[in-house]
Formats: structure tokens, sequence, C-alpha cells
């Protein structure tokens, strides 16, 4: 029988509040052509479901709300394919603030409530 | 969107548009692939009355006549106007806008904003709109938890400011739900993360009645396999639309005939029979690998593909998908709801003050909706929905009372503060849309939909005893419990309205009720909330 494959992230934690960051790492199953946002979802579905994360449709890529880095590269969790390699390092928008994990605060002024 | 836009338009000075995520990004609209039906007559002659005829025989003796009618004679307006708005519908070469037959609809009606862009097209020009009228004020991540009703008006509601934890307050002399559809309540949907019968759940505790809930719309051919990221699921219909292509079973044999589908003529079949014949060559073990059936274009050339779909090609190829050389896998999946809120032709619930637009609502589409429909749907009832909003807050006091509110408020800052406990909501989410997936899907009988609401039932004793994590920022875990409490109300509207109708009809199959029964055309199913409890009863 051949061992399930896993992939393996690090994923960014904290709010704005926090003195210092930090990263936890989670190990998901992995499937051929899955995401990295499957690989979130299915973090929050079985490991932690306090981890945050901002999506609206899913894998069809029109919502554009799930803006991340990956390995330091800006891209769409909802596209971009997870590896059964080397661990993967996700972490919120840099030049947006931080709300919590990995949501950056992108929402355009005219839609801010205050 | 459309809805606080016409309400502007109608004299209102003040109008909120609230939404939980991001404002005209999530939701269905965006999501909308290619069609949208209006008798605009230029493909030929063609007639509103002839577009209602169509959506009335798709709708199998259920619907509202008067919604439908609304949708179909205001369709072509709203179309025209988005094309002022710089939607820009793809053209013919002779200069007219490009109209495509769709099944169920008796001529070429459907137009479209290749590729595949319909929905971000009308998006934005909606989005672009909004932004240019002082009067709507926006607010994104606001998640509404409860509308306040005094004196059994609506009175305005109550919200959580999802990025701060704070609540929201929100006074209001009308209110427009306009929150979409259910589909995500289903383990198998082509639906946005957002699409989790918020609004009907909301609605039925202010008080208003939901109407033919247990009409579900599975889109038939969902794309299964290989896994596609990129596109959404239902971008198969368009390929129909333009190139037709061939659906056959696991022993690669064409199999439509058999359930009285003939399409020599092109891509015909209608949403609820194609459904019921691909879920049926499944169950006899004729399926595909993945549990679906093959649709194939292996016949065209390659280049009437890459000519029809241009840039999706290559996304496709990203996919591992070539389509001249390889079948694609697809399944039927939950796409649509045509129950929703019951409103009169003002879009007004029986709750004043109350209104409903778009999938909300109940009633325009009966037991089956015509593809196409959607799009006018929501343009067409935001356009009256906003307008008699309008009509109804000018000149008029604000009944917003505190103490209507100080319930909802005081529930969101106890939860804010923590619950402990040993289930969190996201697992009752999953467990949610399989138990749907199972039992209320596209097949039903008495004993799995009677298993299904009695789960469901439990699953909402068990809300006060679920774990929150404690938090204010973006807390994700108390944005599932309140999704979580809104989804279990719908989904029970849905599986009790289904083990009512002892019939199938349209959208609505039950193997032990095989048979549309003739006594039960025009009779829906009428679901409403008291005290926590919720009841369906038969109504003209």
């Amino acid at each position: 029988m051949t061992r399930p494959l896993l992939a393996r992230l690090r994923v960014r934690r904290g709010t704005a509040d926090d003195p210092a960051p930090r990263y936890d790492e989670f190990v998901v199953p992995f499937e051929e052509g899955a995401t990295v946002l499957d690989a979130l979802l299915w973090i929050r579905a079985h490991r932690d479901p306090s981890l945050a994360i901002r999506y609206s449709c899913l894998n069809a890529n029109v919502c554009k709300e799930c803006l991340i880095a990956i390995d330091g590269r800006t891209a769409y969790a909802c596209t971009a394919r997870l590896s059964a390699g080397a661990a993967m390092t996700l972490e919120p928008l840099p030049g947006k603030a931080q709300l919590r994990d990995l949501v950056t605060d992108t929402l355009p002024p005219r839609e801010r409530l205050g | 969107m459309y809805a606080a836009i016409a309400a502007a338009r109608a004299g209102a000075q003040r109008v909120l548009l609230a939404d939980k995520s991001l404002i005209g990004r999530g939701g269905a609209t965006i999501m909308a692939q290619m069609t949208v039906a209006a008798a605009l007559g230029e493909a030929g002659e063609d007639d509103w009355r002839l577009h209602l005829a169509d959506t009335l025989a798709a709708g199998r003796g259920l619907c509202e006549e008067g919604l439908s009618a609304l949708l179909c004679h205001q369709a072509p307006h709203r179309i025209r106007e988005m094309e002022e708005w710089r939607v820009g519908w793809t053209r013919r070469e002779d200069g007219r806008i490009a109209q495509v037959a769709a099944p169920g609809h008796s001529r070429p009606r459907c137009c479209y904003v290749d590729f595949l862009n319909t929905g971000p097209a009308v998006a934005a020009a909606l989005r672009r709109r909004v932004a240019r009228i002082g009067a709507v004020r926006c607010a994104g991540n606001l998640l509404i938890t409860d509308l306040v009703v005094a004196d059994g008006e609506a009175a305005g509601a109550v919200g959580l400011d999802i990025a701060s934890g704070t609540p929201v307050t929100i006074a209001a002399k009308a209110i427009v739900i306009a929150t979409g559809g259910l589909s995500r309540l289903f383990r198998r949907n082509s639906a946005s993360a957002n699409s989790g019968g918020d609004g009907y759940a909301l609605a039925l505790r202010a008080g208003a009645e939901l109407v033919d809930m247990e009409f579900v719309q599975f889109f038939p051919i969902g794309h299964l396999a290989p896994r596609l990221v990129g596109l959404d699921p239902i971008l198969w219909d368009p390929f129909r639309y333009k190139l037709g292509g061939r659906l056959l079973n696991g022993a690669g044999e064409a199999f439509l005939a058999a359930y009285g589908s003939d399409e020599s003529a092109g891509y015909t079949t209608p949403r609820d029979l194609l459904t019921r014949a691909i879920a049926s060559e499944v169950a006899a073990g004729r399926g595909s690998p993945h549990g679906g059936v093959y649709l194939s274009f292996a016949h065209l050339p390659r280049e009437r593909i890459a000519a029809a779909f241009g840039p999706i090609v290559a996304r496709l190829a990203q996919n591992g998908i070539d389509l001249a050389r390889d079948p694609v896998e697809v399944a039927p999946i939950a796409h649509y709801h045509m129950g929703g809120i019951r409103v009169d032709e003002r879009l007004e619930s029986r709750v004043p003050g109350l209104y409903a637009a778009g999938e909300a609502t109940g009633g325009a589409s009966g037991a089956n909706r015509l593809s196409g429909n959607a799009i006018p749907e929501a343009l067409v009832f935001g356009e009256r929905a906003g307008h008699f909003a309008a009509l109804r807050a000018a000149g008029r006091a604000q009944a917003w009372r505190r103490r209507d509110a100080a319930e909802a408020l005081a529930q969101i800052r106890a939860l804010s503060a923590g619950q402990k406990g040993d289930v969190a909501a996201i697992a009752l989410l999953e467990e949610m849309r399989a138990l749907m997936w199972r039992h209320v899907g596209p097949f039903r009988d008495a004993a799995g939909l009677a298993a299904a609401l009695a789960r469901l039932r439990e699953m909402r004793g068990m809300l006060p005893a679920l774990a929150v994590t404690p938090g204010a920022h973006m807390n994700p875990t108390l944005a599932d419990w309140f999704e979580l409490r809104a989804g279990l109300l719908a989904a029970e509207a849905v599986a009790a309205a289904a083990l009512a109708r002892r019939e199938s009809r349209g959208a609505h199959q039950r193997t032990d009720f095989p048979h549309a029964d003739p006594a039960l055309a025009g009779s829906h199913i009428v679901a409403c909330e008291a005290a926590g409890t919720l009841t369906v009863k038969a109504a003209p």
C-alpha cells in the first residue's frame, strides 16, 4: 500500500495587536490538483477552526478576495497549487494592515464604517 | 446593488448597502458565466409574452405568474440599460447583440459577454454605478445577524462588523433582502461561499413566509473531474450553447434518448430532466469513474473550440484539459434556488417594510428555472424592490426602538467573548452539507427527508453549546456560528417542504412519489417560523 501524500504549510498567525508574529505548521492531505485554499479550508474544518482566510467564490477566481503571499510571492490561494514537497509559507499580503492570520484590510475606503 | 441604485433613484436620501464580504465581489451574480434571457428581438422576432410562456412552461405549473411576467416584461429594459452602463454584450458581425438558444427557450434569446464574462461585467457595472451615487453608503464586512421588527413592521437590523468585532445597529424605514440563494447548503455546489441561505433565515425570523423551498435547481453538468481551478464548475453550459457536445455514459454510449430527450437539434434538454437522466445512469452503475457522465467535444475540430472560447482554452490547458482530445466528467451540483421569500408584486413580504430581490425571492421560477432568468431576476426585482422600499420610507418616521434590538446585541457580545464547547460550528456546517446532499439532493424519499429533518433540528439545538474562539477582529468561528444558525433554519425549510410535497415535479424528485400529481399544480408549500419552531403548510 502506498502512503498517502502529505503537504506541509507554515502559516503566519495572529492579529495586528500581537507583539510578535508566530507561524503554525500544518500537515494536510495532498491530492493531485489541490489548491492552497483547499488546504486552508481543510485545516479550518479538521485542525483549527480559528484560522482566518478571506474568500468568496471558492475556486472560480472571480471574487479575487483570497490574495495572500505564498513563499513571498503574491498569489490567489484558490488557484495556487499545493505542492507535496517542501513546506509552503503562507503570509498575509505585505503592505496591508493585518486583521487576523492571512486576512488583511482590503476593504475599499468607501465601504468602511466609521 | 441594483436595489440600492433604484432606491436612490426613487428619491431615498440615505441608503445603506451592506454585505458580509466585499460589495459586488461575492454572491452569485459575479459567478454568472454566460446567458442572460431577455426578449430583445435582436436575433429574430421575439416578445416578452413568449419569454413568459417559456418561463411558465419550465416552472411546471407553479410560477407566481405576476412575478414571472414582471421579470420577462422588464428584462429587456434592464439589459439595454446595462449596455448604457458599459456592459459590452457580445455582438454579431452585423452589429446586433448576439442571442443564443438555450434549453427551454422557444427562440434564440440569451445574450452574454465573452468569454464567460457575463457576471463579472454586470457586477462591475453595478459597482461603478453604486460608487457614483452619494446617497448610497456602502458597508462591507458587515454581517447582518438579525432584523429588528417593531409592532410587526420592519424597523432595522443588527449586525456584526466582522473586521473589528463591533456590534452594529441600523435603524431603517424599509429593508431589502438581496442575499442570494442557498446552494452552499449542499456538499456539491456551484456556489459562492456566501450563498448559505442567510436571507431566508433572516426573513423567517422576522416573521416573513418562504415559498416553494423544496425546489432547488441542480445544475446537471457541473464539472466533476479532472480537478479544475480558476474557472467556475458550471462552465460547460456555455460550451454546450456554442458547440453542442455529446453526453455519454461510463460505457461511452449516448443515453439521453432513453429519457425522452432528443438532442439532434442541439442542446435542448431542460435542467430538471437532464439532472434526472444523469443521476439515473450513475445509480444504474453506468457512470464515469468519479460518479458522473462524460461530456465530449472530441468530435469537433480543435480550431472550432479555440474560436468559440479563445483564452478559456488556455486556462483549461493549465488544468490539463484538452477538449479536442479528452472528454471531461460532469455531474449534477446544487446551483440555484427557485424557492424563497414570499413577496407580492411590489416585492414586499408579509412583514410591512421588508422587501426581497433576486434569488432571495420565491415564486417567479416555480418548480424549475429557465436558463438565463437569474440575472434578469436580480436586476428587475432589485429595481422594483428598491423603488418601492424608497416610496415606503419617504416621509415615514423611524420605528426603531433600541429595546427591540437588545436581545440580538446581547447575543453578539456574548458570543464574541467566546463560548466553550467540544464541537466547532464549521464541523456542523460540513456535516449539514453532506446531510443535505445525501437526503435532500436530486432524489428524495420520505425516510431520508425525515432523517435529515431530525438531524437538522438536533443540530439547531446544539448551537448554544458550540465552541466559539474568543476574539473580536475577523474571528472566523464567530462568522461560522451565525452562518450555521442561518443555514440550519434554511435547510430545515427545504427538507420540511420537500417532505410535505408528496409528488415529483420539476426539480423536486421523490423516488417514493415518482409522478406529478395534477391536483398539486398551483399548490405551494409555505414555511414560517414562530418561537423557534418552523412549520410548513399548503397554500394556493
